[in-house]
């Protein structure tokens, strides 16, 4: 018997880490849009929020730890996946085409490699953008506090990142198009009546997310620094 | 009498497993809609042979959708355009006059080219060997139905053991990956009565063994379940990864 170690390492395990950290990432995303939402709330919700989370204290530290450790992992076995497969097969056809029917190749499962990096890319610059970036520190219900909302808004008001992350939260929606279903069959769901629901799920699930992310740059570039939706 | 018509072709050729290899073209002009696919190469290669050429190898047993040994990709997929159907069972009625077909081997690290559109598949022999039994006490037969099986259970191991590994699945597959076939001997044989007792170790051995062979890893693509001339479900490769993982958990506490 192979050891757990060995079996997480073996094929079968690497299957059961990609989908762990697959579900691991999609419930991240989540409550990162639901904090995100607070733009839309009351004048300083968002700032209050963002005090409220950076002030979690070790709490914070364990759960960025775990992030980061999905986030590598997952990036790290997929990127691996991709690679072994030219070693599984040395020499490629002349002509390939999918079956079709019951097939899962779809454009977003052959483009988890490439949206997979835009992501791990797009994060490094995003820390850098909000966590990393400069802002004014401002007096919230008498504590200092960072005034991240001003940096988010000013940040969206230059085409290139408004749009810029809108072509990625797009990129995000075929990742999670075939990655919501895969997560679920890495984890040993069966193949049934079920599967097909889980997989329109994951479908709409990916639409609603992307649009919730790509929405907030959008309506920020286009509706201006004075949004109606986003109150002072 | 149906007409005739012509298909061009497109069909690997490859002296043996060291040798370059390359598609060559071929044109034939005698092809009758009720020919099965490996009719009209048997067709072609006497032309070739009354050409005084080298015939085209390709495999085959028997023709009737049974051994799995016809192992062909036809224009990109494995056995062909039609779902469950093996090469030897898709006939030439699914083309048409001017058709251009292209033929190429199965292709995989674990399955080695040797000839032509002809590959060793005994990386699939050794999975079987590594676990893919029962082991039985031999001597006098035992008494019929003494070991009862849930029909349902009885089904569902039947619908796995129509597996006739053939390699679909493989060749089909972007990563190559043998998960369907593996995991479609552990679904049939562990589920059984008789194959229960040996399930943790028949499901690491063949797993290990699958991996040891260079086939590569599952994505979920579920192509191979589409191309599968016997619609083996992907759910094969869910209860592999199941038992795998229950197996480790309890041996890592043992
Ligand atoms: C917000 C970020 C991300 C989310 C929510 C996410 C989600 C998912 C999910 C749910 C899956 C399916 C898991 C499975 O097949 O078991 C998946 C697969 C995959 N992900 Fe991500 N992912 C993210 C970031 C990344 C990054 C940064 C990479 C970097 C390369 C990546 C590469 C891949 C690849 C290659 C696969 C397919 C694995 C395979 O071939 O089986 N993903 N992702
Ligand atoms: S699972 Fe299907 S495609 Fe794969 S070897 Fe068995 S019969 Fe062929
Ligand atoms: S020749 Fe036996 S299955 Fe096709």
């Amino acid at each position: 018997m192979p050891s757990f170690l060995d079996a997480l390492k073996s094929q079968v395990g690497r299957k059961i880490l990609t989908g762990i950290t697959g579900v691991g990432l999609i419930l991240f995303i989540i409550f990162h849009l639901i904090g995100n939402l607070t733009l839309f709330g009351d004048p300083q919700a968002f700032n209050e929020y963002t005090y409220a989370l950076e002030n979690l204290g070790f709490i914070l530290y364990v759960l960025e730890a775990g992030l980061a450790v999905a986030f590598l992992l997952h990036a790290y076995i997929g990127i691996s996946i991709w690679w072994n497969r030219r070693k599984a097969r040395p020499q490629g056809y002349k002509k390939y085409q999918s079956k079709g029917g019951s097939s899962h190749q779809t454009w977003a499962a052959k483009s988890m490699i490439f949206t997979g990096i835009v992501l791990l890319v797009f994060l490094v610059i995003h820390i850098d953008t909000f966590k990393f970036g400069a802002t004014e520190t401002i007096m919230l219900n008498g504590h200092e506090a960072r005034d991240l909302k001003s940096l988010v808004i000013a940040t969206f008001q230059q085409p290139i990142y408004a749009f810029g992350y809108t072509v990625v939260m797009i990129l995000l929606g075929l990742h999670l198009g075939h990655g919501f279903w895969s997560a679920f069959t890495s984890l040993t769901m069966k193949h049934n009546e079920y599967s097909a629901l889980i997989y329109t799920v994951g479908i709409i699930f990916a639409i609603l997310m992307a649009v919730g992310f790509l929405f907030i740059p959008l309506y920020i570039y286009f509706a201006g620094p004075d949004a109606a939706l986003i109150s002072y | 009498m149906a007409d005739t018509f012509t298909v061009h072709l497109k069909i690997w050729r490859q002296e043996g497993p060291n040798e370059p290899g390359e598609l060559v073209d071929y044109t034939l002009d005698k092809v009758n809609e009720h020919m099965s696919f490996l009719e009209m190469l048997d067709v072609l290669n006497e032309e070739i042979v009354k050409e005084g050429g080298v015939p085209i190898e390709f495999d085959y047993d028997c023709r009737e959708g049974i051994c799995g040994s016809c192992n062909l990709m036809i224009n990109g997929q494995a056995h062909g355009p039609k779902a469950m159907t093996c090469s030897c069972q898709l006939h030439m009625r699914n083309y048409s006059d001017g058709d251009t077909i292209v033929i190429e081997p199965f292709r995989a690290k674990g399955f080695p080219v040797i000839k032509d559109l002809v590959v060793d598949r005994s990386a699939f022999d050794r999975i079987i060997e590594a676990g893919g039994y029962v082991s039985v006490k031999t001597g006098s037969a035992p008494d019929a139905n003494s070991i009862p099986v849930d029909k349902s259970v009885a089904d569902t191991a039947f619908d796995y053991a129509t597996c006739i590994g053939c390699g679909a699945c493989v060749a089909a597959c972007p990563n190559s990956s043998a998960s369907l076939f593996t995991g479609a001997k552990l679904a049939h044989l562990n589920r059984l009565p008789q194959g229960e007792p040996e399930r943790a170790e028949r499901t690491v051995a063949m797993v290990e063994q699958m991996e040891e062979e260079g086939f590569g890893d599952c994505s979920n693509y579920a192509e191979c379940e589409a191309v599968c001339p016997k619609g083996i479900s992907i759910s094969a490769i869910a209860e592999m990864r199941r038992n795998y993982m229950k197996a480790a958990l309890k041996g890592s506490e043992a």
